[in-house]
């Protein structure tokens, strides 16, 4: 009987050969060769000159990731401690403002954070920069805040904070409370019950979050571009470029294509270690 | 007796390279209640899988009524499983759960022999409601099985196979997940449904008491092969081997040496025994029932000991009595202080001696004595561990 | 240790969730707005709401993007529901590498998922025109695929649980019980993972829906979706004709969240009542 139904599987092993793994192999022909098809190293050895998109990349995508574990974590641990119904609109909330566009939203930031958007008109209007003028000296019309990285980490943040709060609250709602009052029950108060069993049982959310907010922070290219006014090039960008921008080079693309895939498999080796991958089963 | 249904002829089977069952010979006779005995991981429930049809012998024959039935799936034989935690669908009330097995039957057409029809609704309702009587769970077809006790579950897990009307139904530890009070009475209570029904009952467990209370055949296994098949007496008192003697109640073995028939050497001191057939000065394990020894003062004894441990179990003390370094335990009604010699007597029909086996020297001594019980009460683990390993 | 958040916790909670819905409530705000800008109030009007259905670009990416998201979801959750059935019945050897190709979508960088699909199918197209002569383009085939694509790991993903969940003597039960293979799989194990089932076609869904990174590469220039259309706007202004269609897309889901969740915690008072 068991046999037979592993057979349904049989349709979806061909179609991750064709459309998974095959794609994969492209990369890595790709990245190894040059235009005129021969084997070469020199895709690699480009990207050197890059080296300070690769730095910016992980330095905006690692403190968008740090912010995100700040407030999510905090966040998931105290909607654990809600009502069940509370919980349950909570979740909705969280997953919702995927349904509206994720341009668009990071549009909507543009019109906030702009020169004359609408937090200047309002820091105006309270008097927040006449305020700043008067302290530092200083004759500023707004503050400048698109274009910056601080505006293309707060893109990051908005945009990936369920990708955080998701894995950990689902790991959180999990835990066994009989644990927890064992924990009290031996002599543990609330701060050391948290230090001692909530978070180290949580950690296979945290990582899980990590990662779920690293992976795709690292790799945008729409939200530098909004945002970033194209000041902020990331690696989303230059792979972009290579495709469908003027640098049209798809082998560089795919060199750097297979960098970041090389860094995804470290997360997940590392997320595997510590915790069973199972935890990712609880995104939804 | 009656006539033999079901046969297994040199049935091995092995999950990857290990061997779980070992040319195993067993026939099952029509209307008796056997139980298949064992440790987990003895292939118990691999045996009854192949009966089953959910699982097929890697070599070796099942015979049906003498027909070879190893390919022939589970929805056609004439057999019916009560599985481990009832398995019942979660989703159907009590009726549907036991009407389904009903609802997936065609048959030929009475007026028209060709045609296949389905059993006729007023018939199904018929027969689900009189199984349920047999049971004892009219007025509960409307519950979901959430809704029920552990106890009414397993009441719809055997209608829901009964209803069927299989020659053979297969029990998987079906009383494992009830408490201790209610485990008793479903014993009680499956006896009266099998002799209520007439046919054959092939049962699982670990539980060596059940099988004493329900059964009329006991097969012993253990690591795939069959220790001994008898009736439950004969289980009990004539253990084939150490293992049988230990799985089967509480056991003393004591190595000693048969000096001719019926007498038996042990602690340098010769006993007389009922038993016979063995070679002279044959080395043998001796088997001796913590009930069978009588306790008297130390001049009259067969053997001198000191207690070292004494447990009240309400009807009787168990008492653990230490004889040069060999730990026996004893049941008696005397209650003898810790740290005291006392004799103690045996009565020829008190010994039972074994031959020598691959168990020897294995079992029988009590000097771990509380762990012994806890190991045969557990039930839970043991099941978990069977169940994994079975599922590969 | 349930309960009891402190006002500062709650107030923690609420300003995340400002943070969030903020930009959501402006799009929505201005989509009503008179002028064109998303920063200068000129007054209520619904304009660009009336402008939008004759706007035969956003309309046509609408489409498509409703078109792949549905068809994409509905192929994904069928193949998707088998593929977890099977993965279940393999043994562990041969399910955990498969697990883990099937896990590459999900965890590998959107635009590495792109890139590598883009070029697969223009190298698969170039072989295909060298044999056949017939020359095939990115195009609404090629997202579609993507979409599936991206789509069965998360269904697999949440179908997965709920078949760990059963009780695995359930499918003996029914095969005992008279039922062939496929009946056991229709009767038995079907209704035992729907819910499963059901979220993962809704996340399913939302990714499609969401996604703008995978489509981008994998579209080509015949067939695009609302996202790229947004994203090809954002280059220069993004006209508030977007915002009414979002605003009108969003509102909808909302609508139908809520009615879902509130029929099944009707449903499971109802059923707490029966218990009692």
């Amino acid at each position: 009987m068991r046999n037979k139904l592993s057979r349904f599987a049989i349709p979806y092993v061909v179609w991750m050969a064709l459309f998974v793994v095959a794609p994969i192999i492209m990369v890595v022909i790709y990245a190894f060769t040059s235009a005129n098809g021969g084997f070469t190293l020199a895709n690699f050895a480009r990207m050197g000159t890059y080296g300070v998109v690769f730095v910016r990349s992980f330095k905006l995508a690692l403190i968008a990731t740090a912010i995100c574990l700040l407030i999510g974590y905090p966040v998931s641990y105290m909607l654990s401690k809600e009502g069940d119904r509370f919980q349950r609109i909570a979740m909705v909330l969280i997953m919702l403002p995927m349904w509206m566009n994720f341009l668009l939203r990071t549009y909507s930031w543009m019109s906030i954070l702009e020169n004359n958007g609408l937090l200047n008109q309002f820091f105006q209007k309270i008097g927040v920069i006449a305020a700043y003028n008067s302290i530092f000296g200083t004759n500023i019309k707004y503050f400048h805040m698109i274009g910056t990285p601080g505006a293309v980490v707060l893109g990051m943040v908005y945009n990936y904070l369920p990708f955080m709060i998701l894995p950990i609250y689902s790991v959180i709602i999990k835990l066994d409370h009989s644990l927890l009052e064992a924990a009290r029950d031996l002599g543990a108060n609330t701060f050391n019950v948290f230090r001692r069993v909530i978070l180290p049982l949580s950690l296979p959310g945290v990582l899980s979050g990590i990662t779920m907010v690293f992976v795709p922070a690292v790799s945008t290219f729409a939200i530098s571009q909004m945002l970033g006014g194209g000041t902020q090039m990331l690696l989303g960008d230059l792979i972009e470029q290579q495709y469908m921008g003027g640098a049209y080079n798809p082998h560089l693309g795919a060199a750097i294509s297979l960098v970041m895939m090389i860094i995804v498999v470290v997360c997940m080796w590392v997320m595997n270690r510590f915790g069973e991958g199972e935890e990712q089963a609880v995104m939804l | 007796m009656s006539k033999e249904l079901i046969r297994l002829q040199n049935v091995c089977m092995a999950f990857d390279d290990e061997l779980v069952l070992d040319h195993l010979n067993l026939y099952f006779n029509d209307k008796e209640f056997l139980t298949l005995l064992g440790p987990s991981g003895c292939g118990k429930t691999t045996t009854l899988r192949i009966i089953g049809g959910f699982a097929t012998p890697t070599s070796g024959d099942v015979l049906f009524d003498g027909v070879r039935i190893n390919d022939v799936p589970p929805y056609q034989r004439q057999i019916n499983t009560v599985f481990q935690k009832y398995a019942l669908f979660p989703r159907l009330d009590v009726f549907e759960n036991v009407a389904f097995g009903l609802r997936m039957q065609k048959r030929p057409d009475p007026n028209n022999p060709k045609k296949m029809v389905k059993i006729p609704e007023k018939e199904i309702e018929q027969r689900v409601m009189e199984m349920l009587e047999v049971v004892s769970l009219k007025g509960f077809e409307r519950r979901k099985p959430e809704a029920l006790s552990g106890g009414q579950q397993q009441r719809v897990a055997i209608a829901r196979a009964l209803v069927n009307r299989p020659k053979v139904l297969l029990l998987d530890e079906p009383l494992a997940a009830l408490d201790l009070k209610l485990r008793k009475d479903m014993q009680i209570e499956l006896k009266r449904i099998q002799q209520q029904v007439g046919i054959t009952f092939i049962y699982v467990t670990h539980d060596q008491e059940e099988a004493l209370t329900m059964s009329d055949t006991v097969v012993v296994m253990d690591q795939g092969t069959i220790q001994q098949i008898g009736t439950p007496e004969d289980i009990y008192n004539e253990p084939k081997n150490a293992f049988v003697a230990d799985f089967i109640g509480e056991s003393n073995i004591i190595d000693g040496i048969m000096v001719k028939d019926k007498v038996v050497k042990m602690y340098g001191k010769e006993f007389p025994c009922l038993d016979g057939g063995f070679a002279e000065n044959e080395p043998v394990d001796v088997v001796i029932r913590p009930e069978d020894i009588d306790i008297v003062p130390v001049e009259q004894g067969q053997l001198i000991g000191t207690v070292t441990s004494v447990t009240f179990k309400g009807m009787q003390y168990d008492i653990i009595v230490d004889f040069r370094g060999f730990k026996w335990l004893i049941q008696t009604t005397d209650h003898c202080p810790e740290g005291s010699r006392i004799g103690i007597k045996i009565d020829p029909d008190g010994f039972h001696i074994m031959k020598k086996s691959q168990y020897s020297g294995m079992f029988g001594d009590y000097s771990s004595f509380s762990e012994e019980y806890d190991e045969l009460d557990d039930a839970s683990l043991t099941l978990d561990e069977e169940e994994s390993g079975d599922a590969e | 240790m349930r309960k009891n958040n402190s006002l500062f916790n709650r107030f923690f909670m609420v300003l995340t969730f400002v943070f969030l819905y903020a930009p959501i409530a402006l799009l929505i705000i201005f989509s009503f707005n008179a002028g064109s800008s998303n920063t200068v109030w000129k007054g209520f009007s619904l304009e660009w709401y009336g402008k939008l259905f004759s706007n035969r670009i956003i309309m046509q990416s609408v489409y498509t993007t409703l078109l792949v998201s549905v068809l994409a979801t509905v192929i994904a959750t069928v193949a998707g529901t088998f593929a977890a059935i099977g993965f279940f019945a393999m043994r562990r050897k041969i399910r955990d590498p498969l697990m883990t190709v099937n896990n590459i979508p999900m965890m590998n960088a959107d635009i590495v998922t792109g890139v590598s699909l883009c070029l697969f199918f223009v190298a698969f197209f170039g072989l295909f025109q060298k044999v056949t002569g017939t020359r095939l383009t990115l195009g609404f085939g090629t997202l579609l695929i993507a979409h599936i694509g991206f789509n069965i790991p998360y269904v697999i993903l949440s179908v997965g649980p709920k078949l760990r969940q059963m009780d695995k003597n359930l499918i003996d039960a029914a095969m005992d019980l008279g039922c062939i293979w496929m009946q056991a799989f229709w009767k038995v194990i079907l209704p035992e993972i729907k819910p499963g089932i059901v979220s993962g076609a809704l996340t399913a869904f939302t990714m499609s829906i969401d996604d703008f990174v995978i489509s981008y590469f994998t579209a080509g220039s015949s067939a695009s979706t609302l996202a790229m259309t947004i994203y090809g706007m954002t280059k220069k202004r993004v006209s508030p004709q977007i915002n009414a269609i979002s605003t009108l897309l969003f509102v909808t889901v909302l609508v139908l969240l809520a009615i879902v969740n509130i029929r099944e915690a009707r449903q499971e008072r109802l059923a707490a009542k029966k218990h009692i």
